[in-house]
C-alpha cells in the first residue's frame, strides 16, 4: 500500500510528489545496488510471482533481480509452460496462484487489460510490466529516473519520442507520466505510425518531420520500430526511414549541446539509429535507463509491498 | 506516534554539546586516539550527532576520521505494518572492512534500531568492532543491546515519547519528554527513539 495505491497498473493516477517519492526511494536503492553484497531483507517472506505471458527479456529479468535484491521469493511462471495453452482461463490461473498465499503478481500480457482483470481475481498486489499497446508503467518510470538523475528537474523539459507512437505501450505511459512531471511533450512521426487521435495521449504538440524539432528537445527519446507489430506497409521501407526518422552521427549537429538521447530497448541500429548515437558517450543514457530498470522495481515493490492494508501506513 | 504534549526539556543546546564533548573523549580515551576510527549516525537525526562528534575530535586530534550515515528503511522489522515514505540513501564513503565503527543514534529504546542498523553495516563488510554511542538512553530495551557511550540516561515509561530536536531541522536544539495519548501505542513500541 503506497498512499492509496494498491496496485501499479495506471500511471496517470499517480501524483507528481508520489512519482517523485517513487524515484528518490529508487535512488536510495541504487546506493544498494552499487554494494559489494548487493541485498537486502526488506521484502524477506513476500511471495512474488512473475507471470509473463509474452516474451520479455529485459523487463523479466529487472524485476526479478529486483526482488532477489530486497529478499522476496519469487515464481516464474508463463509463457508456453502455462495451463492457459491447456484452456485455461487468466482467472482461474490467477486463483490458483492465490491458492499458493502469494503477495505481488507481476503482469505482462500481449492483451491490453490484463493487469487490471488479474487484480480484480485476486487479493495481491498487482504490478503490470507491460500490457498489449495500453502501458508499461514501470518502463516509464525507469525513463523518468534517467531523465531525471541528468537533468534535475521536469518542469519546462522538452522531451521529444520519435517513431512508432501507434503501437508502442512504453509512450502509453511514459507521456502521461512527462505530462504529470510538468514536461512538455512532442510526437514526432510518420502521420501512419501515430495514432489516429494522438492528443489522448496527452502530447503538447505533433510533429511530422524530426529536423523541425530535434534542434528545441532537452530529451530525444527514440522508440523501437515493432516489426513484429507492424501491419500493412505505415512507411516504404526500413532505409527511408532511418533516413527521415533515424537518429544518426549527422543529425545530431542538430541537437542541444546538452540534449541526451533515450530508447526503451532493444535498439535496432540501422533503424531509428545508426550505429554511432546508441553509444554516444555524453548523451546517450541507453545503459542507464537498464540500470534505472532494477532500482525503480525495488522502489515500487518496496512501496507497495510494504504497510499494512488498512491504509493506516503513512 | 501519535500526539503529544510538551512535557520537559530534559537536555538543552549547551548540556547536549557538553554531552557529545564528553563522548568524543571518551571514545579517543578507549581507543587511544584515532586510529582505524570511524564514525556512523543513523538518519534521522543520529547523522547530525555524528557530525558533531567528528567536529569534535578534529578539535581535540586535529584529525578527520571518516563519517557516514546509515538509513535503516530496508532492515526494519516492521516493515508489515510500516513503512518509511522517506527513504535517505545509506551514505558511507569509506571500506568499513577492519574498521573500527562508532554508531551514533539519538535516542536508546527497544534495541531495533541497532539491531536494524547492525544488519545493514554487515552488509557492508566486515567492521573489526562496533560501539554504541547514544545521547539518551531511556530503557525499556526489547534486545540484548546496551550502549558504549551515553550521554544521559533518562528513567521513562512507556507512555512517555523522548525526542531529540536539532536546530538543523526542527529551529531548536533539546531534547524533550513529553505524554503521547493513551492507546497510540499498541504492543512494543515502534522503532525510532519516540
Amino acid at each position: 500500500m503506497f498512499n492509496n495505491h494498491k496496485h501499479l497498473i495506471d500511471i496517470s493516477e499517480y501524483s507528481d510528489s508520489e512519482l517523485m517519492t517513487i524515484l528518490q526511494t529508487a535512488k536510495a536503492f541504487s546506493e544498494v545496488n552499487e554494494r559489494v553484497i548487493k541485498k537486502v531483507p526488506t521484502l524477506k517472506g513476500k511471495t512474488i510471482v512473475n507471470m509473463f505471458n509474452e516474451p520479455s527479456t529485459r523487463t523479466r529479468s529487472s524485476f526479478e533481480l529486483a526482488e532477489k535484491r530486497l529478499s522476496a521469493d519469487t515464481l516464474n511462471f508463463g509463457g508456453s509452460s502455462t495451463s492457459t495453452v491447456k484452456g485455461e482461463s487468466l482467472i482461474d490461473t490467477v486463483m490458483t496462484l492465490d491458492a499458493y498465499k502469494i503477495d505481488c503478481i507481476v503482469v505482462r500480457d500481449k492483451h491490453a487489460g490484463a493487469p487490471h482483470i488479474v487484480s480484480q481475481a485476486s487479493p495481491a498486489v498487482v504490478i503490470d510490466a507491460g500490457d498489449g499497446k495500453h502501458g508499461h508503467p514501470t518502463q516509464a518510470l525507469l525513463d523518468l529516473y534517467s531523465i531525471w538523475e541528468r537533468k534535475q528537474s521536469f518542469e519546462g523539459l522538452k522531451v521529444g519520442v520519435v517513431g512508432d507512437i501507434g503501437h508502442s505501450r512504453v509512450c502509453g505511459s511514459l507521456i502521461p507520466a512527462l505530462k504529470i512531471m510538468g514536461a512538455e511533450v512532442t510526437v514526432v512521426a510518420p502521420g501512419t505510425l501515430l495514432p489516429p487521435r494522438p492528443d489522448v495521449l496527452g502530447a503538447d504538440h505533433v510533429a511530422y518531420c524530426l529536423d523541425d524539432v530535434l534542434p528545441e528537445l532537452d530529451v530525444v527519446y527514440m522508440l523501437r520500430i515493432q516489426r513484429e507489430r507492424l501491419e500493412g506497409a505505415p512507411f516504404p521501407s526500413l532505409r527511408e526511414y532511418h533516413q527521415l526518422f533515424g537518429l544518426t552521427k549527422k543529425r545530431e549537429r542538430l541537437m542541444k549541446p546538452d540534449a541526451i538521447v533515450c530508447h526503451p530497448g532493444p535498439i535496432n541500429r540501422g533503424v531509428e539509429f545508426d550505429s554511432y548515437m546508441p553509444d554516444h558517450p555524453e548523451r546517450s543514457v541507453i545503459l542507464d535507463q537498464v540500470y534505472a530498470g532494477i532500482c525503480v522495481r525495488m522502489a515500487a515493490l518496496y512501496l507497495l509491498l510494504g504497510g499494512a492494508d488498512n491504509g493506516l501506513a503513512s | 506516534m501519535g500526539t503529544s504534549s510538551p512535557k520537559a526539556v530534559i537536555m538543552d543546546e549547551i548540556s547536549i554539546s557538553r554531552a557529545m564533548t564528553r563522548i568524543a573523549h571518551e571514545i579517543l580515551e578507549r581507543n587511544e586516539g584515532c586510529e582505524n576510527l570511524a564514525i556512523v549516525g543513523i538518519v534521522t537525526r543520529g547523522d547530525l550527532l555524528a557530525k558533531q562528534l567528528v567536529d569534535e575530535i578534529r578539535e581535540i586530534e586535529g584529525v578527520d576520521v571518516p563519517l557516514g550515515s546509515l538509513d535503516i528503511s530496508f532492515y526494519r522489522d516492521d516493515f508489515a505494518t510500516h513503512i518509511s515514505p522517506e527513504v535517505h540513501a545509506t551514505d558511507i564513503p569509506f571500506n568499513v572492512d577492519g574498521k573500527r565503527i562508532v554508531l551514533v543514534d539519538d535516542i536508546l529504546y527497544t534495541g531495533r534500531t541497532i539491531r536494524c542498523a547492525l544488519d545493514a553495516i554487515m552488509d557492508l563488510g566486515r567492521p573489526s568492532r562496533i560501539e554504541l554511542a547514544v545521547l539518551v538512553d531511556r530503557g525499556h530495551r526489547e534486545l540484548p543491546i546496551s550502549p558504549d557511550f551515553v550521554g544521559k540516561n533518562v528513567p521513562s515509561s512507556r507512555d512517555e515519547s523522548v525526542r531529540l530536536f536539532c536546530k538543523e531541522v526542527d529551529g531548536r536544539t533539546s531534547v524533550e519528554i513529553s505524554d503521547v495519548e493513551p492507546g497510540s501505542h499498541v504492543g512494543s513500541a515502534p522503532l525510532g527513539g519516540e
